[in-house]
């Protein structure tokens, strides 16, 4: 099973819940998904006391552990302030650290990161850092006190997929034993269901459910394929080969020429 | 047999009408010092059903439709049939194949085309959608209109103090709808706010004819011409019942898409910026429920207040039939 800061999970697949078309299909989308952590975001308009109280009350009434994000912040000491608002809020020490370098990639800040990752996780926090397939910065933000690393395997919301699969090998090789969630990027449950087979410990997503034509059904098939992807690495997959192999056996059959 | 509507936005305003019409006695009462002042005062008044289709359910798309011959008919001088212009920036070209993709009633133009529709657009966007039977108007003329209109047809207005004795005497009339929006929330089971945040602009620079929607992966925006060179820019939506000022982020994001669809929109003048809060149930579609007695609710309009009220108002006279 999925071990997460010392939390046994029950599934690998971590949804986020902004963009549904209503809460309603948020709510059928989850329970589709059999989603074992909700990522939610807290604006600052929310944070104050009347704030998004019904919103969050209504993804709370889901009974599925929530991981608050810092999503649109830009610097380690906005991050930072957003993380403590978000510990109120929802009375979790868990984040998921986003410092958006770039406003248009949405491209992590890496040196904003690892700042802000040291100071949240000297405070107790549990972070769990969104980054990219750098392995140099993976080593610092584990040094900073992360006990889990969230690679993405495209920008945020791009629905392109692993673009990069022989860094997030070498990744997934290099951090032996660190729980590795692929977060953003992925579009399609095959791109979920393939970086599973690589080994990856879960997938975090939201876009590619909330944005598709229905996206409950969307839910359930990424289930279904984190699941797939998961058994298959698991049972040990075979590597490509540069000739063909013949499913019988050659040797001893009578040849007609 | 008296009704007495409390609420005069959008809802109340058009059950008013609806109800007078059918020949019944209507009392619209409103805390505010005059009809139109809550969330409807916010609005972009897009009479938008198809593009709504984006992400609205089948059941918004079929009701909305309604919305254009309603208001043509109830207010024909405020109603601009124009049609609406859904356009993306080239790298975002992916976002309009799936608006298309997800919406109906629409034909490609390519730049000539879009160019005759909105020549201060020409050379700008290389593709658009048009959405041709849709329409728009603007909020506060038309509900200032129907307050007119209202008043002509015999229906007691009570705003502001004048409100008040009717509003804590309710159980003297008959049959009480409560269409207070947003005011509701902690009384209607289910129903939240959505925070929503729109800019006016002013500026003699540019001329558009109707709605233009600007397609982005993250923040997608409209701009409604208004009259006297004004234009709406809306609308964020945020997870938040937070009424107060709007963020600079906010700002910034509707700034960045007038700014993208027209540089001229840089010299304009920023005359507001406005934060409403839209009621919505879960599933972001508005019900008409029973509260118990002669007491009923009509709410949860969410974005489409005056996209839906006429075709609710119309379920209102259906379901109270012969009890009002």
């Amino acid at each position: 099973m999925l071990t997460l800061y010392g939390q046994e999970i029950e599934s690998r697949l971590l949804l986020g819940t902004a963009r549904y078309p209503s809460p309603e299909i948020l709510r059928q989308s989850v329970l589709a998904s059999k989603a074992g952590i909700l990522t939610v975001s807290l604006r600052r308009e929310t944070a104050g006391g009347k704030g998004g109280g019904v919103f969050f009350h209504l993804i709370r009434e889901l009974g599925v552990r929530l991981l608050p994000n810092t999503a649109g912040c830009h610097s380690a000491r906005e991050a930072v302030l957003t993380a403590k608002m978000a510990r109120e809020v929802f009375g979790t020490d868990w984040i998921k650290l986003e410092v958006i370098g770039d406003h248009d990639t949405l491209a992590p800040d890496v040196f904003e990161l690892v700042e802000a990752a040291r100071i949240l996780a000297s405070e107790g926090f549990k972070v769990f850092p969104y980054t990219t397939e750098d392995m140099g910065v993976g080593e610092k933000l584990l040094a900073a006190g992360c006990e889990v690393l969230m690679p993405w395997c495209a920008p945020i919301g791009t629905a392109r997929g692993p673009v990069n699969a022989a860094a997030l090998k070498s990744y997934r090789s290099h951090f032996q034993g660190v729980p590795l969630i692929v977060d953003a990027g992925i579009g399609r449950p095959s791109h979920a269901a393939f970086v599973m087979e690589l080994g990856f410990d879960a997938v975090l997503l939201n876009t590619a459910v909330a944005g598709a034509g229905n996206p409950v059904d969307m839910a359930s098939a990424f289930a279904d394929a984190i699941e797939a992807g998961r058994q298959g690495f698991l049972a040990g997959l075979l590597e490509p080969r540069d000739m063909a192999v013949p499913s019988t056996p050659v040797i001893g059959k009578a040849v007609f020429s | 047999m008296t009704i007495l509507i409390r609420g005069a936005g959008i809802a109340g305003l058009t059950l008013a009408h609806e109800l007078a019409e059918a020949g019944h006695p209507v009392v619209l009462a409103d805390i505010a010092a005059s009809p139109g002042l809550g969330a409807s005062y916010y609005a972009g008044g897009m009479l938008a059903p198809w593009c709504e289709g984006e992400t609205a359910p089948a059941e918004v798309v079929r009701l909305g439709t309604e919305a254009v011959v309603w208001w043509e008919r109830v207010l024909p001088d405020e109603v601009t049939r124009g049609g609406t212009l859904v356009v993306a920036n080239a790298r975002d070209a992916a976002e309009l194949r799936r608006f298309a993709s997800r919406t109906e009633n629409h034909v490609w133009l390519d730049s000539q085309a879009i160019a005759e529709k909105e020549p201060d657009l020409a050379g700008r966007f290389s593709q658009a959608l048009f959405f041709a039977g849709e329409a728009h108007l603007d909020p506060r003329a038309a509900m200032a209109a129907l307050t007119e209109k209202l008043k002509g047809m015999g229906v007691d207005i009570r705003c502001g103090e004048a409100a008040h004795p009717l509003l804590e005497k309710e159980h003297g009339f008959p049959t009480v709808i409560d269409c207070t929006g947003p005011s509701a929330r902690g009384l209607a089971r289910g129903l939240r706010g959505v925070r929503g945040e729109m800019l006016v602009l002013e500026t003699p620079e540019v001329a558009l004819s109707r709605p233009v929607r600007l397609l982005h992966p993250r923040i997608p925006l409209y701009i409604v011409p208004r009259a006297g060179h004004r234009f709406m820019i809306g609308a964020t939506m945020i997870e938040s019942e937070d009424d107060g000022p709007a963020s600079v982020r906010s700002v910034m994001e509707l700034l960045n898409a007038a700014y993208a669809l027209h540089p001229a929109f840089a010299e304009a003048r920023l005359l507001e910026t406005g934060t409403g809060i839209r009621p919505a149930y879960p599933d972001n579609t508005p019900r008409f429920s029973r509260e118990g007695g002669n007491r009923y609710r009509l709410n949860g309009f969410y974005r489409h207040g005056f996209l839906l009220a006429p075709a609710l108002a119309r379920l209102v006279i259906r379901e109270l039939g012969g009890i009002a």
